[in-house]
């Protein structure tokens, strides 16, 4: 049976990696090679590195921790940040990631999604969606945001999420930024209504707490995926804990691995 | 030294970081001289049927000579759907047919593609999958699958069964990618490599 995955995230700035509570108050956790390395011993399934910083200055210091991370890492590996054309995704492949996650570029070109696809497969084409919950009651959606959740773009996101795939991508990435950092569980009403709009698999962030999070956000969020921070590196909850959790609860896990 | 064929269809780079972690000499190449000179072969690839469009020519021609050889050949994910008769997904092109049958869209029962890591079910007996323990699980990452037939060796289930890994003498191929399946997946690349 496909399993369901768990993705451990690393937010990378200047070659460090950290974690902010809703996108901001940043705090250093630690190498993100060697980080990498220990969620893939400790059970993940796979590795995600954003690049939350993602200036000029810091795109070598980046790209260096993405091969020194590819060389020992045999799992899934995506690389997201920063990535505005063909040209970035291709210096973020060529380091060694499998799959490259775009945001606000594409927001931006959607044929970037296309172009990319086009050369290195969709299953290589991560789109990731910042979604804010807007409104209330009745009348509630979840909007687009870009640029690290600074700016609304005036898109809705199970939209976005369906021309998203219509133009090529491989996987959403969808991404709460009201549940960002809180660890009281994932938005699963905006995981259930992207993941029902598309045919790729969704991935959930923001978030996860605790293993009921996850158990909730498989079921009623029907995801795919459940992409994870702070809680793995910080060692809350450790992937492996996690994983017996959810197996016991029946969902279908890759475990032990 | 094993060839890794390029003909531009995705990312080779992993395949080759897999064989230099295992410490076994490899080249990318679209070289047929250097396929030539090869011990092992390796069609990877990913992406649409039509990507192996690139091999037809002088390429293909050296890989049957070769396997006339018997120089083992690994195709992994699209470079294995290549060595069967054809493929639903472009159906103007031919595959080697070293393996009958042609490959199809999963049903839409399914999401497509299939991405993640799914149960491998061992049907025989295989020098690839020695060792292995059984019902590994290994990321698996495509829309279309090849039938199972008679040497299918490894099964997977996902809207129907499907065939995972196929081996035939010195013929192997896996839907799957072993470069990213983790320590089931180095095991099996080792098993090639030390053929």
């Amino acid at each position: 049976m496909l399993t369901k995955r768990i993705i451990a995230c690393l937010d990378v700035d200047a070659g460090r990696v950290v974690k902010g509570v809703q996108f901001t108050g940043l705090r250093d956790a630690g190498d993100p090679a060697e980080l990498a390395l220990a969620h893939g011993r400790a059970g993940a399934d796979e590795v995600v590195l954003l690049d939350i910083s993602a200036t000029y200055e810091n795109r070598s210091t980046l790209l260096d921790v993405v091969r020194r991370t590819a060389r020992q890492l045999f799992i899934p590996f995506t690389v997201g940040g920063g990535i505005r054309s063909l040209d970035d995704a291709a210096a973020v492949f060529d380091a060694g990631a499998d799959k490259v996650a775009v945001n606000s570029a594409a927001l931006a070109d959607p044929a970037l999604i296309g172009r990319i696809a086009h050369r290195y497969g969709s299953q290589a084409v991560i789109v990731a969606i910042d979604a804010l919950r807007v409104g209330n009651g009745k009348g509630m959606s979840f909007g687009v945001k870009a640029t690290g959740g600074r700016h609304a773009t005036g898109r809705d996101a199970v939209a976005w999420a369906r021309e998203a795939e219509q133009s090529g991508a491989g996987e959403i990435l969808l991404t709460s930024i009201d549940r960002d950092g809180m660890r009281d569980g994932f938005d699963c009403e905006l995981t259930s209504a992207v993941a029902g709009a598309v045919n790729i698999p969704v991935i959930a962030s923001g978030g996860a707490g605790a293993a009921e999070h996850f158990i909730e956000v498989f079921r009623q969020g029907r995801a795919d995926a459940a992409l994870a921070a702070s809680i793995f590196h910080l060692g809350i909850t450790p992937i492996g804990e996690l994983k017996r959790d959810l197996q016991a609860a029946e969902i279908p896990m890759r475990w032990p691995c | 030294m094993i060839a890794i064929v390029d003909y531009k269809a995705g990312n080779l780079a992993s395949v080759k970081k897999a064989f230099d972690y295992l410490g076994h000499e490899s080249a990318i190449t679209a070289d047929p001289a250097a396929i030539s000179r090869a011990d092992k072969i390796v069609l990877p690839g990913v992406g649409n049927f039509e990507a192996t469009a690139a091999l037809s020519g002088p390429l293909q021609e050296t890989v049957v000579r070769m396997i006339d050889r018997q120089v083992p050949l690994l195709g992994i994910c699209l470079g294995m759907q290549w060595m069967f008769d054809s493929s639903r997904e472009a159906p103007q092109l031919r595959g080697l047919g070293l393996f009958v049958g042609e490959c199809e869209k999963f049903p839409a029962t399914v999401k497509s593609p299939h991405v993640g890591w799914n149960q491998l079910q061992v049907a025989g007996t295989s020098r690839l999958l020695r060792g292995l323990p059984p019902d590994s699980f290994v990321y698996f990452t495509h829309s279309y699958r090849a039938p199972v037939v008679d040497a299918t060796v490894g099964k997977c289930e996902y809207g129907g069964s499907f065939s995972a890994v196929v081996e035939r003498g010195d013929l192997f191929g896996v839907q799957f990618h072993p470069e990213k399946s983790g320590a089931a997946g180095l095991h099996l690349l080792r098993n090639f490599c030390e053929l």
